[in-house]
């Protein structure tokens, strides 16, 4: 019992570890993997880390009007993204969060981290701070169904909305390969691609003010609390990807019972997938160009769309009525 | 022990009654006393209510030495009544203390009828036979329309309350037959619940009537699409703490009645469909509510179109435990009906908080009207900091009230399709995405309320030297704001205090399956732990502020708005250009077009001056509920043809006159000389 408790603890604690080293890394990647494909050479890969270390050292400017919340809101948004990362599963199965992994909490966490950002947009009542936090809930009434429409296929696959055991019942085998996997993994893409704000519904490094949605609503920041929002951002990149290799490729997960030896498995699979969604991603986005702001209900429209039809597909096959009989 | 809180109670109401009398008689005279008295009797009745639930003693029925000749009233106290009982008291308390304040007091035109709404709520919740049921009804019906006319100088009081009582006259002209339905006598003494619950429940057409009829009667005070129209109109129009009160109380009395007719006296063998029309209306009213909570421009409408999204989500919870407790689910059933008291309890809570927090800002701010307010969190700290915690809730965002009660409700349709029946389960499925489109709307409302009215730059000389509210109105609001908190981080010992109820309306009570820490869908399977969540928060917060500290330079520096290098505003705009922040109409705007323009068919008009031409560029928008569009305005259409048709009939001729009378006398004696005959 202390030994499992331990063994969960110490994956805990090496998984936020490495989730928190991973951002930068992931979010310096892929602009210089988009580069190349370009045939530019790119940043360097380790410029996250250096505009980080460069923006800590300076102090915030805070508009004359800023309220409380705006000061505040940096570290609160950075405050649920980190714990929404950390009941997500990166390597191990059965950390110390896994009893309170729920899905929908996740999602949960993931919309007040959202709301707290738009509110701190709205504070400092400028034009660009209000046009991308009402763009921004905009995007979120879209994007929420089709997550729940997600999280219903996997709740009726795996039985419970715990992210844990949906990856444990996954990682079995036991259900194979599903078409309604196949479809909610796009729902599921399409998703990470708004609720991250990457091409083509919004653009991570754009400076153009028209195009800004993310960056819009976080114009007024700067120094040491835009330090704080970048890697708030970059955090919430890799842990979409982590979720969306949990959810669907959970292969590899080191498991409580095989002990620390599974780790070194469990963290090279890891790295492996993140590397290939965010192999993935750069691709998509050098391929695709920006979309205007009111094409996104359409794109995230079949996003719900997918995730009906994964849910229909699993009502008249035969294995769901079957498996519950 | 209960028959004795049963007598406070019953006390109480009495008590509730006399106040509005003698508020009737001397309004200046005993105004204070009034006050004060209401707030000890909602406390009594907190108190009372709290103590049967915790004690949980059975029904008790006390005989009324009133009522109609030879059958007396009877009233009953149970769970069910408790549960909302407990909800309707404690927001009249905080409704009460907030009426305290010097400000409100010096109207006293809805004095009387505060402490009568107040008691003929309670009086609907401890009814125990139908006429007493229909007459605490019908008169927190006639108490909340008289505070809607309280200003009624405004022409837009005076149509909310027209619209308002003809809505209340259909819902008892549906409530008293669905009551007369489901009495197995003929005569009043049938009309008792014990005698109804003796008798044999109804079935085929009857049943299937009186499901219609319930849904119309307490559905339309309720608030549940298609007759919710009048809510965003009504609620708005009185003053502050009867808003809260008709929003946060009067809306889950009419749930009460839907879940004590439809659970407890239609009987337990009722089909699985009867869940379906209420999954219907309460999506309808659900995502159209949270819609309209985006796109009104008033605060209190704002509030009043999210009461309409959050009955519709309880009614949802109401609808699969009707299908999970007909496909013998108890556990299920009990999760969803769980979920949906909860709720109940929790928007009761968060809804009165906020609209006393709209009754502060629109004091001290100086209107209702978002585009006249703005950046109130510098003058009004406290009420922003109540605002924000009500609107966790309202956003339904974890760790707040919420999130808990709208996770289980979720739980219960993730769990429901193994009941069966492809219907079914595509119903789940659509229940479970407009659920989920429906809290982000509200989070998305949520953001535009603070965003627009407390946060950003004041758009009115009046609302940039707001004045932060004191006395009685903090007292109220931090006290709300503290049961709202404690509510969101202690769900499961909620629910485990509910077990008598959900006992009593789907036969298992969900003890294993809650704890201290945590709500599970199931015995033995992860749930959702607030407590944990919040803890984690705080770790993460801390984490953060010392890696702040070690690694970050301190202080900071002040500056103009960089807005992207917009040139300061001249002095004499201290606070700027009101029109280059972001409004409630342009906040609203992505989602107006985006949902708006197919279901609330919003249409945007740009007026945009050509170059040199000096008038203002104008934008005008305009909106049509479906439910006005296609069923009000077709009914006030056909009333009017009627009204026309009666005026034509009584000035016709005396030729014509007899001759009408003659031809409706033969028509008559043929039917009977038909109906003889068989």
């Amino acid at each position: 019992m202390m030994l499992a408790f331990s063994t969960g603890l110490a994956a805990q604690l090496v998984h936020l570890a490495l989730l928190v080293a991973a951002a930068p890394l992931v979010a310096g990647f892929v602009p210089w993997l988009k580069a190349r494909l370009l045939g530019r050479s790119g940043p360097p890969l380790l410029q996250p880390w250096r505009d980080l270390q460069k923006l800590l050292r300076k102090q915030p400017v805070l508009a004359f009007n800023a309220s409380w919340l705006f000061r505040a809101a940096p570290a609160l948004a950075f405050a649920a993204t980190l714990t929404a990362g950390a009941l997500v599963p990166s390597f191990a199965l059965g950390m110390t969060t896994a009893p309170v992994a729920d899905l929908l909490v996740i999602a949960g966490l993931l919309a007040l981290g959202r709301c707290i950002l738009a509110l701190a947009g709205m504070d400092v009542g400028t034009a660009f701070g209000g046009m991308g936090a009402s763009r921004e809930m905009m995007f979120s009434v879209f994007a929420e169904p089709a997550l729940i429409l997600v999280f219903f296929t996997l709740a009726l696959l795996a039985g419970s909305t715990n992210l844990d055991a949906i990856a444990g019942v996954l990682r079995d085998g036991a259900l194979g390969l599903r078409l309604s996997l196949g479809l909610t993994l796009i729902a599921t893409l399409a998703i990470a691609i708004a609720e991250n704000g990457r091409i083509p519904v919004d653009n991570p490094s754009t400076h153009l003010e028209l195009t800004m949605v993310h960056e819009a609503m976080v114009l007024e920041y700067s120094g040491r609390d835009l330090a704080l929002i970048e890697l708030t951002a970059w955090l919430k990149l890799v842990l979409w990807l982590t979720l969306t290799a949990a959810m669907f490729c959970p292969f590899g997960l080191a498991t409580p019972e095989a002990g620390l030896l599974s780790w070194p498995l469990g963290l090279l699979a890891w790295a492996v997938k993140i590397g290939v969604l965010a192999v993935g991603l750069a691709g998509f986005e050098t391929c695709l160009a920006k979309m205007r702001v009111f094409r996104v209900p359409e794109f995230l429209g079949a996003a719900i769309l997918f995730g009906l039809l994964a849910a229909v597909f699993l009502f008249v096959s035969t294995g769901f009525s079957a498996g519950n009989d | 022990m209960n028959d004795l809180l049963l007598q406070v109670l019953a006390l109480v109401v009495a008590a509730l009654f006399v106040l509005g009398l003698l508020g009737a008689v001397a309004p200046k005279a005993a105004g204070a006393m009034i006050r004060a008295a209401t707030i000890a009797c909602s406390a009594a009745g907190t108190i009372a209510a709290v103590v049967a639930l915790a004690a949980d003693g059975g029904a008790e029925t006390l005989v009324l030495p009133l009522g109609l000749p030879g059958v007396p009233m009877l009233l009953t106290l149970d769970a069910l009544s408790c549960v909302f009982l407990v909800l309707l008291f404690v927001s009249a308390t905080a409704c009460s203390v907030y009426a305290m304040d010097p400000h409100e007091a010096e109207d006293t035109r809805a004095l009387p009828f505060f402490p009568v709404f107040i008691g003929a709520m309670a009086l609907t919740l401890l009814a125990g036979d139908g006429f007493t049921l229909v007459f605490g009804f019908e008169a927190m019906s006639l108490a909340s329309w008289a505070t809607v006319l309280a200003r009624h100088e405004e022409p837009a009081s005076r149509d909310a309350a027209l619209l308002y009582i003809g809505i209340a006259a259909f819902g008892a002209a549906c409530l008293i037959p669905a009551l007369v339905l489901l009495s197995p006598l003929a005569g009043p003494s049938g009309l008792s619940f014990a005698a109804m619950r003796a008798g044999i429940p109804p079935d085929g057409w009857r049943a299937t009537l009186v499901l219609v009829l319930v849904l119309l009667g307490a559905g339309s005070k309720a608030g549940l699409a298609p007759l919710h129209v009048w809510l965003p109109l009504a609620h708005p129009a009185a003053p502050s703490h009867l808003s809260a009160l008709m929003s946060g109380a009067m809306t889950k009395v009419a749930l009460y009645v839907i879940i004590r007719l439809l659970f407890d006296l239609a009987g337990p063998a009722q089909p699985m469909w009867w869940g379906a029309p209420l999954i219907f209306m309460g999506l309808a009213s659900a995502v159209l509510g949270a819609l309209r909570a985006n796109i009104e421009n008033d605060v209190k409408a704002v509030l009043a179109a999210s009461t309409i999204e959050n009955v519709g989500l309880i009614a949802v919870g109401i609808g699969v435990a009707l299908i999970a407790r007909a496909a013998d689910q108890p556990i299920l059933a009990a999760l969803a009906m769980g979920g949906a008291l909860l709720h109940a309890i929790n928007h009761g809570v968060f809804k009165t908080l906020l609209f006393l927090c709209a009754g502060s800002a629109q004091h001290g701010g100086g209107s209702r009207a978002m585009d006249r307010l703005g950046g109130l969190i510098h003058r009004m700290p406290y009420t922003t900091g109540c605002v924000l915690t009500g609107c966790l809730g309202l956003a339904a965002l974890p760790p707040g009230s919420g999130f808990a009660s709208e996770w289980m409700m979720l739980q219960a349709v993730l769990g429901a399709p193994r009941i069966g029946g492809l219907a079914l389960q595509m119903l789940l499925l659509v229940t479970a995405g407009l659920m989920a489109m429906a809290a982000a709307l509200a989070a998305a409302a949520a953001v535009r309320l603070i965003g627009v009215v407390f946060l950003g730059r004041p758009r009115t000389p009046r609302a940039a030297a707001a004045d932060e509210a004191e006395g009685p109105v903090l007292v109220a609001l931090i006290g709300l704001a503290g049961l709202s908190l404690a509510l969101g981080l202690l769900p499961g010992p909620m629910v485990r205090w509910l077990g008598p109820a959900l006992r009593l309306t789907v036969g298992t009570a969900m003890t294993e399956q809650t704890g201290l820490g945590a709500i599970r869908p199931a015995a033995g399977v992860a749930g959702y732990a607030a407590s944990a969540i919040a803890v984690l928060i705080g770790l993460a917060l801390a984490l953060a502020l010392l890696a702040l500290r070690r690694w970050a330079v301190v202080g900071h520096r002040q500056g103009p708005a960089w807005a992207n290098g917009f040139a300061a505003a001249p002095a004499w705009l201290p606070f700027g250009d009101p029109l280059t922040q972001y409004g409630a109409a342009s906040f609203a705007q992505p989602v107006r077009r985006a949902l708006g323009a197919s279901l609330l068919a919003a249409r945007e008009q740009v007026d945009l001056p050509a170059p040199g031409d000096t008038r203002p560029a104008g934008l005008d928008v305009s909106l049509r509920d479906p439910a006005m569009a296609y069923l009000f305005t077709p009914i006030a259409r056909l009333r009017g043809r009627l009204a026309a048709l009666a005026d034509f009939m009584q000035f016709l001729t005396i030729r014509r006159t007899l001759g009408v009378m003659f031809v409706t006398l033969i028509l008559f004696l043929t039917v009977i000389a038909v109906l003889e005959s068989r």
